[in-house]
């Protein structure tokens, strides 16, 4: 024990760590939370339609929205990452050869999709059908509805569980590392591949994704407190 | 002003609404009474088409809707603009404020300006007498002042008819009063309002017409003075000797 601790804080190990700070820093700002916004944000607008779409009572949609949520459900996100890099960019037709990071964006947002499509769609519900009907009652059509009573409402009830999802995609940006994507993770294992310090090196990258997770959960909390301003406490 | 001919109305095998036809004239208060499962509510949701009947058709000064054909929603819309709905459980929207829930329906659908609809919304409250609280959340109102709020939102769309249904039995006893005395207020100045309450004191002092309703149908009608002392038919009787208990 003794003899770990000395290792992990010999000044060898605080100039290793010091060095690789700014490389996986760079990683994090370049790639990781890029990645994450980015493809959250189109997850998002995904999510929305595919629960709109499997509420509508219209066959063909919810059928479509069924059969999106069950593929990416029921499938590795690492699979599908493949498949959209090297599967398709396989193919041998240019518009389907992306950039590493173009196809991690893809197959993370349809991941995150079809995921939060069903928080989504469980928002929704949850709201008071008395809401509908009193929109109804004042001359809203169902999209009006949608948008200006039920969606707002939805969206308190839907913070805590897509914020799991937003912390959980932060974390899972670094299976990007095994298509190539300079994240974070990637980084540290190309520290590792010089320095010889894995255990060094991986913990560190394991403590900036927590710092940021944690952020992310303070974030969350001020969200919540924003949007519970019209609820009884 | 307001005709119901031939309604059918089924939830699945029971058949709720067993050829209703009723009319109601400009400024006339109809108050409809009877017992749970009787239809009361049921009619009066088909009036704003919140329920959609299998047959018969509805009018609203001038306006027809017939249900027997297939309707478009732009046409239920259209109808249902033509009267406000006050509900039993308020249904206000809680993320938005008091005066906030009064505009959505002028700003939204009516696409009137902003600063005209406040204007007008604030002029509503306090009709209502909430002119004090038109920025507070609804859930720091009482359920009086919710349901008061719930009115003045039915009327800021300016409905030729108010649908009343049951607005006072959510509420606690010592409120009933307040939002009683607004209805009131509205039915004085000839307002053409249809209500199905509980509330026997009000539909004998405000109604013009209370309807009774039993099974579906409509038993009995008449003035209150002559159903709720000279009752002729035994179902009514047994319901008022009951409530009367």
């Amino acid at each position: 024990m003794f003899q770990l601790s000395s290792t992990l804080l010999s000044p060898e190990s605080i100039e290793i760590l010091k060095n690789s700070f700014l490389p996986l820093l760079k990683g994090v700002l370049a790639y990781t939370i890029p990645l994450s916004l980015l493809s959250f944000f189109i997850g998002l607008v995904l999510a929305v339609t595919t629960a709109i779409f499997r509420i509508s009572g219209i066959k063909v949609l919810s059928g479509i929205a069924r059969v999106y949520v069950s593929i990416i459900r029921g499938t590795p996100l690492l699979v599908q990452l493949f498949i959209v890099f090297f599967g398709l960019g396989s193919l041998g037709i240019e518009f389907l050869k992306f950039d590493p990071f173009v196809g991690a964006l893809i197959a993370f947002s349809l991941n995150t999709g079809a995921y939060a499509s069903e928080t989504i769609r469980a928002s929704i519900l949850s709201i008071d059908k008395g809401q509908w009907e009193a929109s109804s009652s004042i001359g809203m059509s169902n999209f009006q509805s949608l948008r200006r009573v039920i969606l707002p409402q939805a969206t308190r009830v839907s913070i805590p569980p897509l914020s799991n999802s937003f912390i959980g995609l932060v974390k899972e940006t670094s299976l990007a590392s095994t298509i190539l994507v300079s994240e974070m993770f990637r980084k540290a294992q190309e520290i590792v591949a010089t320095t010889y310090e894995p255990l060094l090196v991986y913990t560190e990258a394991a403590v900036i994704y927590w710092v940021i997770c944690f952020i992310l959960s303070l974030v969350q909390d001020q969200i919540e407190i924003r949007l519970n301003r019209y609820v009884k406490t | 002003m307001l005709t119901m001919d031939h309604i059918y109305k089924q939830f699945g095998d029971l058949v709720v609404l067993k050829d209703i036809s009723l009319n109601v004239e400009q400024g006339k208060v109809v108050v409809i009474i009877g017992p749970s499962g009787s239809g009361k509510t049921t009619l009066l949701r088909c009036l704003n088409v919140l329920e959609q009947p299998e047959s018969g058709s509805v009018t609203i000064d001038q306006q027809t809707l017939n249900f027997t054909k297939k309707l478009t929603k732009k046409q239920i819309r259209d109808f249902r603009k033509q009267s406000g709905m006050v509900f039993q459980t308020y249904n206000l929207f809680p993320h938005l404020s008091v005066i906030q829930n009064v505009m959505e329906g002028p700003v939204t659908v009516q696409k009137v300006d902003k600063t005209k609809a406040r204007d007008k919304a604030a002029e509503l409250l306090t009709k209502v007498g909430l002119q004090e609280k038109m920025y507070e959340y609804p859930y720091k109102l009482s359920g009086g002042q919710q349901q008061r709020v719930g009115i003045a939102r039915a009327m800021a769309i300016d409905p030729k008819v108010m649908l009343f249904d049951e607005p006072t039995s959510a509420l606690d006893p010592e409120l009933v009063g307040e939002v009683l005395r607004v209805m009131k207020g509205l039915a004085n100045e000839g307002r053409t309002m249809v209500v199905v309450t509980h509330e026997m004191k009000f539909a004998r002092e405000v109604a013009d017409e209370v309807i009774f309703m039993d099974d579906g149908v409509i038993v009995e009608r008449g003035a209150p003075s002559v159903l709720f002392e000279h009752p002729k038919e035994q179902r009514t009787r047994q319901f008022l000797n009951i409530i009367n208990q």
